[in-house]
């Protein structure tokens, strides 16, 4: 199996997950898109040298991946692959802030290097919840969550139909690779042959996509998103949305790790 | 009027590219009937198969479902009478379950949700794919595949089925479970295919179409019992074909 059919199994496996019977999977998609929202903003309304005081919120996502009972490794797996670019944004903090900040007996830590940690710990935090969120919900029924909670259909449906580009644009550059290869004897290619492949690319892409909006439209579909599970707000969701906000709020006016170990410090003789 | 009834008459058509695909084309299909449409690469099959369903719209000439015809306008209601699976069905099977790639159909027709249930589950069950509710439609195997995209067209409820070369890709016991349910559905039926095997087993009728054009419409013995009509249209009689005795 190629690096790309790897790959676009892995993400179809988020699908597969999502599809599921499980108590994550039974809460109206709205409820989890709010909490998922309210979860963010919280992260990012911390201070930029926050580290300690973000990890209760870790409890969210994995709270909700055990409720969704979604496989850690696999979600794991996806959160390394985009883990480069939240490295790419902090990069460059330890070298241009090097302020001392904090102090271990005689060596200290500069508030670059912390301010690094604390972007690796909001990237974790976010794309995690984003990751359980897909996993949890399948991406179809997200669209309609988000369309029903008020977002322009246009932008949900360019969304969901650039989710299923991925798999068209995966499936036809794996067999490009593969016919490549095949005719390869193992030779690097020249640089000067990717263009005209990725133009060929492209093209078989852009028809069969064009193929696929043909079978949609012959099975009747206008535009709108519809899926299958019906979203039905009941008081278990408006439960699971205030309960996660108010966790939210606590963590965010609490420090919470800072309390616990005040209070395990004050405890001992 | 009854919408069973396909008719086109004066039909052409050209690719944006200029290349032309139907030159003229005339034909009617009768409520029940199962009609093969046979004829070389490039001959213009499912190129038809296309305006029959409104996925193409007629340049020249005019296609009609009953008195319905077949324009911008009416597409949504011609795609509910008319049923189109596709060649490939890796291109209609793009929803992450079996259960939900077939409910696509019925769901956007605005049913209440337990029709839709309904439906997903008697679909499944006429294409004996029931126990594939919960899989993923990129793990099936050729046949399981066609059956689902055969389902997810059913659940529609259309009048005609339209198939564009059903029997493609797959294995010889795959084939023959396809054979068997095309020949249980009442439905009328159009099938583009280059499996003349197949046409012989399911089609009442057989249209041949050449370079665009109507070249013969009948019975599949006399179709394929002419040897110069089969020649001149780059085919050949079908191997299970046994001309009559003179």
């Amino acid at each position: 199996m190629s690096r790309i059919d790897a790959a676009l199994g892995d993400l179809r496996s988020l699908e597969a997950l999502a599809a599921r019977d499980t108590a994550l999977a039974r809460l109206d998609a709205r409820a989890k898109v709010v909490a998922t929202l309210a979860f963010v903003v919280t992260v990012v309304s911390f201070d930029r040298y926050a580290v300690a005081a973000l990890l209760p919120l870790a409890f969210f996502p994995l709270a909700l991946a055990i409720q969704g009972e979604l496989p850690a490794k696999p979600l794991l797996r996806k959160l390394l692959l985009a883990a480069p670019f939240a490295v790419m944004v902090g990069l460059f903090n330890p070298l241009l802030d090097r302020a001392p900040m904090l102090a271990f007996g005689d060596a200290s830590v500069s508030a670059g290097w912390v301010s690094f940690a604390s972007i690796l710990v909001r990237f974790a935090l976010t794309v995690g919840a984003a990751l359980v969120l897909v996993a949890g919900t399948g991406m179809n029924t997200l669209c309609v969550a988000l369309t029903r909670l008020g977002v322009p259909q246009v932008m949900t449906a360019q969304l969901l139909f650039l989710f299923r580009y991925a798999f068209v644009l995966g499936a036809e550059a794996a067999r490009t690779s593969t016919a490549r290869e095949l005719r390869s004897s193992g030779r690097a290619m020249a640089l000067a042959a990717y263009g005209p492949m990725l133009g060929h690319l492209l093209l078989r892409a852009f028809e069969r996509a064009q193929r696929i909006h043909m079978a949609m439209l012959a099975r009747g579909f206008d535009g709108e998103l519809r899926s299958l599970r019906t979203l039905r707000w009941s008081t278990r969701d408006t439960v699971f949305v205030l309960g996660w906000s108010a966790f939210f709020l606590l963590v965010r006016l609490v420090d919470l790790p800072q309390w616990a170990g005040r209070a395990l410090l004050g405890a001992s003789p | 009027m009854s919408h069973h009834i396909l008719e086109a008459q004066g039909l052409s058509f050209a690719y944006p590219d200029g290349t032309p695909a139907l030159n003229d084309v005339s034909c009617r299909f009768v409520h029940g009937e199962s009609v093969g449409i046979v004829g070389a690469n490039g001959a213009g099959k499912s190129t038809l198969l296309l305006h029959l369903n409104g996925l193409l719209i007629a340049q020249t000439g005019v296609v009609r479902v009953g008195d319905l015809p077949v324009t911008a306008a009416t597409r949504a209601q011609v795609h509910r009478t008319v049923g189109f699976v596709f060649q490939d069905a890796d291109d209609q099977l793009f929803m992450p379950t079996v259960e939900e790639d077939v409910a696509f159909g019925p769901l956007n027709m605005g049913l209440p949700a337990d029709e839709v249930q309904a439906r997903v589950r008697a679909s499944l069950e006429a294409v004996d794919s029931l126990p594939l509710a919960a899989r993923a439609p990129y793990r099936l195997s050729g046949g399981e595949k066609r059956a689902v995209a055969i389902a997810g067209v059913l659940a529609m409820s259309p009048s005609i089925l339209v198939l564009d070369e059903p029997s493609a890709g797959l294995d010889p016991a795959a084939r023959r479970r396809l054979i068997a349910l095309l020949r249980s559905f009442s439905h009328t039926k159009v099938i583009a295919t280059h499996d003349l095997d197949l046409v012989l087993d399911v089609c009442s009728r057989v249209l041949v179409l050449h370079q665009g054009r109507v070249q013969a419409d009948g019975p599949p013995a006399r179709i394929f019992g002419d040897a110069t009509l089969l020649a001149r249209c780059h085919l050949e009689p079908p191997l299970s074909f046994a001309p009559p005795a003179p």
